[in-house]
């Protein structure tokens, strides 16, 4: 990534940041200025499954190609989800407390970063207790396939079997309703695209810097051998 | 060798493993005799810490299917562990076919878990006064899809975790966050067939856990070749 990228970067999530929260975002029913919280907590949780995805598809491609690096790349990706579903639940986790009254309700969003939260868990243990590198790349490509087949039904199919109690869901639907329309007036919905790919951006800078790391001590590791 | 062939010769290699391990089950009974020891366990347990009270007959349901998933954990992962232990997982290679070895080993831990079931809720209806099935219907439907889903998915996360260290603790780790959605939905369908719901209030649920049967079943055949041939 070049150097202007990176400075780009910065400058747009800072001022996505700035705007985000000083701009006037009008009047929202039940839930006002506590809906600016979208800027941030909804990009992340993007993330959090973005990273989950891009971790399988790597796996995928270890089983294909059985390219070490293609492994690493799986396993940065699950670590900056990780990370990324950790952010999305304490934010979503303080701001639940303001505006429903208490930090975790099991909502059924809240019920799927939690098993997420859960894979990813599941799959760090699992690295750990394989000690031959091959077999741990084979065996951790395959839990993530498995783990992302079952995601869907808590991700796509739950939340539209039970009543939840994010924005959205249930009677009042004040930002997004069930059928996935959006009512964002215009300079709020820019903002939170902006957002959006701001953060996406970053995601990829954290990519490609540990995942370089990852295969410089790999090479490394695997010359003194 | 045509296609009909090959699917019949795996078909026999699965109906092999199937009956190889029922064989070494029957002859020393390791597995069936520690289960039902579990359950008594586990329920016992459950009866005392609840001694006194009156457990409403929704939590019921969900008490029963946390000794059923912890059954299955504590037992389904012996059907690779034991091969890898042996060493006789090798053998099994030259042998017959993965899918062979999948099927034929799901087989085995279905029949295990069906078994145990009917003994896990014949004694839990036994002890448990709250636990009445109002409509018989849902819970025998949920028994039937709910605990192939559950030894399908703790069948191939067996063979994931045969090849790793500390086998034990990290069984019920991996098939947590996957058997979830199963869970979920067999709880709140045994929860419906406790309040005497109509069949058809159930219908979503048996939609849920019989999607993820046929997803579940289908992934493990076709990432078993990878899991296996390591």
């Amino acid at each position: 990534m070049k150097n202007w990228m990176k400075i780009g970067i910065g400058v747009w999530i800072a001022a996505v940041v700035a705007i985000g929260l000083a701009m006037p975002i009008g009047y929202i029913p039940g839930l006002g200025a506590k809906a600016r919280i979208i800027f941030f907590h909804v990009p992340m949780s993007w993330l959090a499954v973005l990273a989950f995805f891009m971790s399988m598809w790597y796996g995928i491609a270890y089983l294909r190609k059985k390219d070490m690096t293609l492994d690493i790349k799986s396993a940065t990706a699950a670590e900056l989800g990780f990370i990324f579903s950790i952010l999305a639940t304490i934010t979503g986790s303080i701001w639940a407390k303001f505006n429903w009254g208490s930090f975790w309700n099991w909502d059924p969003r809240e019920t799927s970063i939690f098993v997420l939260l859960l894979i990813y868990g599941a799959y760090f243990s699992l690295r750990s207790a394989l000690e031959i590198e091959e077999r741990r790349a084979t065996l951790s490509a395959v839990y993530s396939i498995v783990a992302f087949v079952t995601v869907p039904f808590f991700v796509f199919i739950m939340p539209r079997m039970m009543t939840g109690l994010h924005p959205g869901e249930g009677s009042p639907a004040p930002i997004v309703n069930a059928s996935g329309k959006m009512y964002m007036d215009a300079n709020m919905r820019y903002v939170f695209y902006a957002s959006l790919l701001g953060f996406s951006f970053l995601y990829v800078w954290l990519f490609q810097l540990r995942s370089k790391i990852g295969i410089l001590s790999y090479n490394n590791h695997t010359e003194i051998e | 060798m045509t296609a009909e062939r090959a699917i019949l010769n795996g078909m026999r290699g699965a109906v092999a493993i199937f009956s190889k391990d029922l064989y070494s089950e029957l002859r020393t009974r390791y597995a069936l005799n520690s289960l039902l020891m579990f359950v008594v366990v586990t329920l016992s347990i459950i009866l005392f810490s609840t001694a006194g009270e009156t457990v409403s007959p929704s939590l019921s349901a969900g008490i029963l299917w946390i000794i059923i998933f912890f059954a299955a954990m504590s037992g389904l992962s012996r059907s690779f562990v034991s091969e890898e232990e042996r060493g006789t997982s090798m053998t099994l290679q030259l042998w017959v076919t993965p899918s062979s070895v999948l099927v034929g080993k799901l087989l085995f831990n279905s029949l295990l878990i069906y078994i145990l079931n009917v003994m896990i809720i014949l004694a839990y209806m036994l002890t448990m006064p709250s636990f009445v099935v109002k409509t018989p219907l849902i819970f025998f439907t949920t028994i039937l899809i709910g605990t192939f889903g559950l030894s399908a998915a703790s069948t191939f996360i067996a063979a994931i975790i045969s090849k790793a260290n500390s086998k034990g603790t990290l069984y019920p780790v991996l098939s947590f966050p996957i058997l979830l959605p199963l869970l979920m939905s067999v709880i709140d369908a045994t929860r419906l067939s406790v309040d005497g719901a109509a069949f058809g209030e159930a219908i979503g649920d048996f939609k849920i856990m019989f999607s993820y049967c046929v997803v579940v079943t289908t992934v493990a055949i076709v990432l078993f070749d990878f899991v296996w041939r390591d």
